[in-house]
């Protein structure tokens, strides 16, 4: 049993009481919420005469469902207008703070939380939405839940939970130009599998996670959950605080001082014991790309399509699967596979540093013909920040369509979507059968340069031959 | 709200292969909707189409099967709640398979679905059993932590706290979670974060 991490320290500091059944009673100190997954939730308080219990500390916006082209009100899809109404009725009704569309303040909720100061050190955050993670990287224990349960933490500000063990992975060294974070975290959960999380948290450590910035420990903790792992969180320090510093929900003057003495010490101890540890060496991280139909079917882009021999038995199955879903052979490079559509953006890779780094690549260079390729900033102000730097006249000179922030393409709800067979590559976070917007589509996931890569040159490209 | 889940029985459904996500058991398109309802005709959506009615879910000898079998990591992905929404409105009121991802089965607990987990070989067997007779009855027991189908029983497992939820029908925790205000009150007042980020309010 873990001891002493910061996952014990924030887990202890929240209990409210053991309950009946021997599970937590856990306090949520930061509730998100958008328009997908709380309708139902507020439709149960309302049935059950229940009240929103700490009003204050729940924050909504709306990003699954808003198009990246004409947001125009009422939505051309109906069913979408009728989602945002209500969730418009729902914080006017509760006295809920929301950043709707045009606010300047709306995006991907893990984006926007974050970039305010929403998300700090040493709280608990809970989501009505599997990437809830991502808050991990500020050293916070925040994780995905169901409508239900989103229920359970408007009428009471807790959740009844059981422990996790926790598991530190250890990354040291320094990554190679033209390797990101989205690598690292591809090539953890492709040594660790898609289920080999399932009952941890994940501690992310190394010296190659302490020279993160916020941004790209925000990409390594969105994918824990693709991994199994409920939440992953990274230890807070300068670099963290220096992120905080100044943004409105941080903490201001004397409390600030307060707050950076609080925040170090929740901090794993040095004798911290964990229930498991895995070092891995950065400098044996390539650009990571999946092939397959799960996260955990990655491999670097200069290797080929693992033949069912170089697997494990219980990953045949999936494999055989996979190769017919994706028309990929055994054997077969990965680089060279022609992709018809190229998509950057979602909250695994939609923030300003990554939007830098895609337009880096783009500049000066074209789309090839016959791709779709499309930039979605990750909030409404990413995408000023990133007008304020040109990067959109980048984009659009190189062909790239620039769009309005949303989730787009990552889960297709609004009017992104593949056609048929086509395939993206994409710098989302799920590659699952029929997730961007078409029962056949297929999605090759990997960093957004090397997203741009493949928009330039037509098919999977090495973006290291660029750096 | 007490409603105590201590064995389900019933007829059963083999859907065979490991990390079925979330996105598989009801497609992004469906969750353009303020209600649950309906969500059953969906489940599968996709899987259903391509299999042109071969998906067990559409299976003239599976229809009114109670009890759903899976393998490994089913339910993985999202956490859309939707997911165990649309197979419980489908008509499965338990699952028993290799393994589940948390979430899921996080929403599962919450809607009193019990989730249970047994052996490869156990799962597989019971599979093959439903598959050669679909009127075979699966009893899955929370008091005895057994599974039973013809003469055969094999353990199974739960995490205790969620199987003690179960058993004394406290599953929807919401008021139990609410009933708590002034201890609740007392754990926030000693968090420092609440006193700093007076600007939510």
């Amino acid at each position: 049993m873990s001891n002493g991490t910061l996952f014990d320290k924030v887990w202890q500091s929240h209990t409210v009481r053991t309950l009946p059944s021997g599970q937590t009673q856990l306090f949520i100190g930061l509730h998100l919420i958008h328009e997908v997954t709380s309708p139902q939730a507020f439709a149960m308080l309302r049935e059950r005469g229940l009240e929103v219990m700490f009003p204050d500390r729940t924050v909504a916006t709306v990003d699954h469902i808003v198009p990246t082209e004409n947001q125009a009100r009422p939505f051309l899809d109906s069913l979408a207008e009728e989602m945002i109404e209500e969730l418009e009725r729902n914080c006017k009704d509760n006295g809920i703070r929301f950043y709707n569309i045009g606010s300047g303040s709306q995006g991907i909720v893990h984006v926007i939380a974050p970039e305010q100061g929403l998300t700090q050190p040493g709280m608990t955050i809970a989501c009505g939405d599997s990437h809830t993670s991502t808050h991990g990287a500020f050293g916070a224990i925040a994780f995905g839940i169901g409508t239900s349960q989103v229920r359970d933490v408007l009428a009471s500000q807790t959740l009844a939970l059981s422990k996790l063990k926790v598991r530190r992975i250890e990354v040291n060294g320094r990554l190679k130009p033209g390797v990101y974070a989205k690598d690292v975290i591809l090539h953890i959960i492709r040594k660790l599998g898609v289920k080999g999380g399932v009952g941890y948290a994940y501690e992310y450590a190394g010296t190659t996670i302490e020279q993160m910035n916020m941004e790209e420990r925000m990409t390594l903790c969105n994918m824990s959950i693709e991994g199994g792992a409920r939440c992953g969180y990274v230890n807070p320090d300068q670099v963290t605080f220096d992120y905080l510093k100044d943004r409105e929900f941080a903490p201001k003057g004397a409390a600030w001082d307060e707050a950076v003495a609080w925040w170090t010490s929740i901090r794993s101890d040095a004798d911290a014991t964990y229930d498991d540890v895995v070092v891995f060496d950065a400098a044996t991280i390539a650009p990571t790309i999946t092939w397959g139909i799960t996260p955990g079917q990655g491999i670097a882009v200069t290797e080929t399509v693992p033949t069912p021999e170089e697997l494990g038995e219980d990953d045949r199955a999936i494999a055989a699967e996979a190769y017919q879903y994706m028309d990929l052979h055994p054997g077969q490079p990965i680089q060279g596979t022609k992709v018809d559509v190229c998509f950057v953006g979602s909250c695994t890779n939609g923030r300003i540093t990554d939007l830098r780094e895609a337009a880096r690549f783009a500049q000066g260079r074209q789309v090839a013909t016959g791709v779709k390729a499309f930039i979605v900033p990750g909030s409404e102000r990413v995408k000023q920040q990133a007008e304020a730097e040109g990067l959109d006249q980048i984009f659009q000179a190189a062909g790239f369509e620039w769009r309005e922030p949303g989730c787009s393409m990552c889960l297709a709800m609004n009017p992104d979507k593949l056609v048929g067979r086509q395939l993206s590559a994409s710098s989302s976070n799920r590659n699952f059968k029929g997730r961007q917007g078409s029962s056949s589509g297929r999605t090759l996931l990997m960093s957004p340069a090397m997203v741009v890569a493949a928009a330039v040159t037509g098919h999977v490209f090495d973006v290291r031959e660029w750096v | 709200m007490v409603s105590e889940v201590k064995a389900i029985s019933g007829r059963a459904i083999p859907l065979v292969g490991n990390d079925i996500d979330t996105d598989r058991i009801i497609p992004a398109r469906f969750l353009r909707c303020v209600t649950f309802d309906g969500l059953g005709a969906h489940a599968f959506a996709d899987d259903r189409a391509q299999m042109q009615g071969q998906h067990p879910f559409d299976l003239p000898q599976f229809q009114g099967a109670e009890v759903l079998v899976v393998n490994g990591n089913f339910g993985c992905g999202s956490s859309r709640e939707h997911a165990p929404q649309a197979i419980a409105k489908w008509g499965i009121q338990a699952l028993i398979g290799e393994s589940f991802a948390e979430i899921f089965l996080g929403n599962c607990v919450a809607m009193g679905i019990p989730c249970v987990t047994a052996s490869g070989e156990t799962v597989k067997a019971v599979q093959e059993a439903i598959a050669a007779n679909p009127q075979t009855t699966v009893e899955i027991d929370l008091n005895t932590m057994q599974v039973r189908w013809h003469q055969t029983a094999a353990p199974i497992q739960m995490g205790e706290g969620a199987r003690n939820m179960f058993l004394s029908g406290t599953w929807d925790a919401c008021g139990q979670l609410v009933s708590q205000a002034p201890a609740i009150q007392a754990t926030a007042s000693q968090l420092p974060y609440l006193r700093w980020s007076t600007a939510v309010s």
